[in-house]
């Protein structure tokens, strides 16, 4: 390649950026400085830490394996695994409706679109934890409340990924059947849901996962399940039954993460 | 350029009602000259379909404007031209899937420009459109696919799957499929079919209710040179056994030739080209495309 092949040469590699651009960066580090600040980001906590990590540690183990404690806490287990299957599948179920009326374009009008999509946000802008708190208010402490919250939670979640969804459906089947003189109903039951299939599939595993990441934290706020025990682990300083607590939580919420990647796998790998 | 000209055509289905007879106009064609200076008769015919002075633009972009032309029953158009001119946005049109900007379009008596949402309903229920990408339900069963072209005569939850509807539609369904070769496929999955296989499939979903105007946009675009010589074979062996007048979009000259009797030529933003078939060359029709 010579010279004469570009008479201007060769382009710069990097380009030099704007002064908006620059100013853009600088104001960025310094928000993210400042927020290091606002967290109380401590150098020497850092370095101290370790040894109280370490201690920690070393008053856990070994976990508490007391058959009688691993009964009780296996029963919570599964209560936990409950709550968050039984929340999971009735916010998943209710999403569907909530969703068609999210879905720019399908069957409702845009003004209802954005009612929707709006009280959608304001779901997700609660957190799980702050939910269960408002239905052991308004059904008492106990597994109920924390399924509640939990459904309400997929609801946020799955409602705005189906809405998502079905807007981003392949359109051609749709289009086929609304020149046939379909209904708008009737087009979304058998093009739209079905096109957008697959994406529901995925995101209900997702939903699935989440929930039972959430549930096991919910005990602490009195709404069911096993965070109950962890929280009362660490109050009576019974640190080996809260690793025991901790390492269940982990051993179940990989292999729900496994089983969901396997059933995924399974179910959408099939398409062609 | 333009040349008017109807053909006489074969007495349609008897099962059109009186109603809808009296329903739609009647062109008389004018007894004039065509390209070749031969002088066509002047029959009365129905007419399924009148475009007047249509206009469509996207975003300010103007893509045709002062398209008319008339379609008479039975009758096969080919709309021709090359990509941008707006032969899918015509298409689209006429069936009040997209709104056009200006003009008039009246397809079995329906004001299509005018219309309510059921009236329009109403009218594509009598209409049938098969696509380039073929455009079925992948994950249902290829029975399921042309039970759900049933829809827009039989509304509602019983016709969303083959599982759920009753026998009649089943078995309309089924002799639909017979038609085009595939009723040992009924059960198959349609992502799971040929590309071949998928159009017949599209094609018996569009006839299974015995609709009066067949469109097809670029039916064989996404075939095989035999496959689509197969597919345009059987859409016009069963087009003109029930009498349907289609109208379809080819960038396949030959086909616009052979299977046309009128072609309409997109271009400039216009429809210069509104001519017979028989009266065309290949050579000509090229010259769109310049």
């Amino acid at each position: 390649m010579t010279d004469t092949s570009f008479p201007m040469g060769l382009p710069s590699r990097y380009e030099r950026p704007s002064a908006l651009a620059f100013l853009v960066y600088a104001a960025a580090i310094v928000i993210v400085l400042w927020s290091f600040a606002g967290a109380g980001f401590s150098i020497d906590k850092v370095i101290s830490s370790p040894p109280r990590f370490a201690d920690f540690i070393d008053r856990a183990f070994p976990p508490n394996l007391d058959p009688k404690v691993l009964a009780r806490l296996g029963w919570k287990m599964l209560e936990t695994l409950q709550i968050a299957l039984a929340g999971a599948v009735i916010g998943i179920i209710l999403s569907v409706p909530i969703a068609l009326l999210a879905a720019r374009g399908l069957i409702a009008p845009t003004w209802i679109n954005q009612i929707v999509r709006t009280g959608l946000g304001f779901i997700r802008a609660v957190p799980d934890i702050a939910w269960a708190l408002v239905f052991v208010v308004a059904v008492g402490l106990g597994p109920f409340a924390g399924m509640l919250a939990i459904a309400i939670d997929t609801i946020g979640f799955c409602g705005r990924f189906f809405a998502d969804d079905m807007e981003a459906a392949d359109k051609g089947p749709s289009e086929s059947l609304t020149a046939t003189g379909a209904r708008k109903l009737d087009v979304v039951a058998c093009a739209t849901i079905p096109a957008a299939m697959p994406a529901f599939i995925s995101t209900s595993l997702f939903a699935t996962e989440k929930a039972v990441r959430s549930s096991t934290i919910l005990g602490l706020v009195g709404a069911g399940g096993i965070g109950i025990e962890l929280k009362v682990g660490f109050d009576l300083f019974d640190y080996p039954t809260a690793m025991t607590v901790i390492l269940m939580i982990a051993v179940v919420v990989i292999s729900i993460e496994y089983l969901s990647g396997w059933a995924r796998t399974k179910i959408i790998g099939e398409q062609r | 350029m333009s040349v008017r000209c109807i053909r006489t055509q074969a007495t349609r289905s008897s099962t059109i009602s009186l109603v809808t007879e009296l329903s739609v106009e009647t062109l008389v064609a004018p007894a004039r000259p065509d390209q070749t200076g031969a002088e066509i008769s002047a029959p009365v015919l129905p007419v399924d379909l009148r475009v007047t002075g249509l206009a469509k633009s996207f975003a300010g972009t103007p893509i045709f404007k002062d398209v008319s032309f008339g379609l008479s029953r039975g009758e096969a158009v080919a709309i021709v031209g090359a990509n941008g001119t707006g032969k899918s946005t015509l298409l689209r049109c006429l069936m009040g899937l997209i709104p056009a900007d200006a003009g008039a379009i009246n397809v079995l008596g329906t004001d299509v420009r005018n219309s309510s949402s059921a009236g329009l309903r109403a009218m594509r229920a009598q209409m049938g459109l098969v696509s380039q990408k073929h455009n079925l339900v992948p994950r249902l069963s290829v029975l399921s696919n042309v039970v759900q072209g049933l829809l827009g005569q039989r509304p509602g939850i019983r016709h969303w799957s083959q599982s759920f509807a009753p026998i009649a539609s089943r078995e309309a369904a089924l002799a639909a499929l017979e038609k085009v070769g595939l009723a040992h496929l009924a059960n198959r999955r349609a992502d799971r079919l040929s590309g071949g296989q998928s159009q017949r499939v599209a094609i018996a979903r569009a006839l299974v209710g015995q609709p009066k105007i067949l469109i097809a946009d670029e039916p064989t675009a996404s075939l095989d040179p035999a496959a689509g010589e197969d597919v345009m074979d059987l859409f016009f062996d069963l087009a003109r056994q029930e009498g349907v007048t289609v109208i379809f979009i080819s960038h396949n000259i030959d086909h616009a030739l052979q299977y046309g009797d009128r072609v309409l030529g997109l271009a400039e933003g216009g429809m210069p080209l509104d001519s017979r078939a028989s009266s065309l060359s290949a050579q000509e029709l090229r010259g769109l495309y310049d």
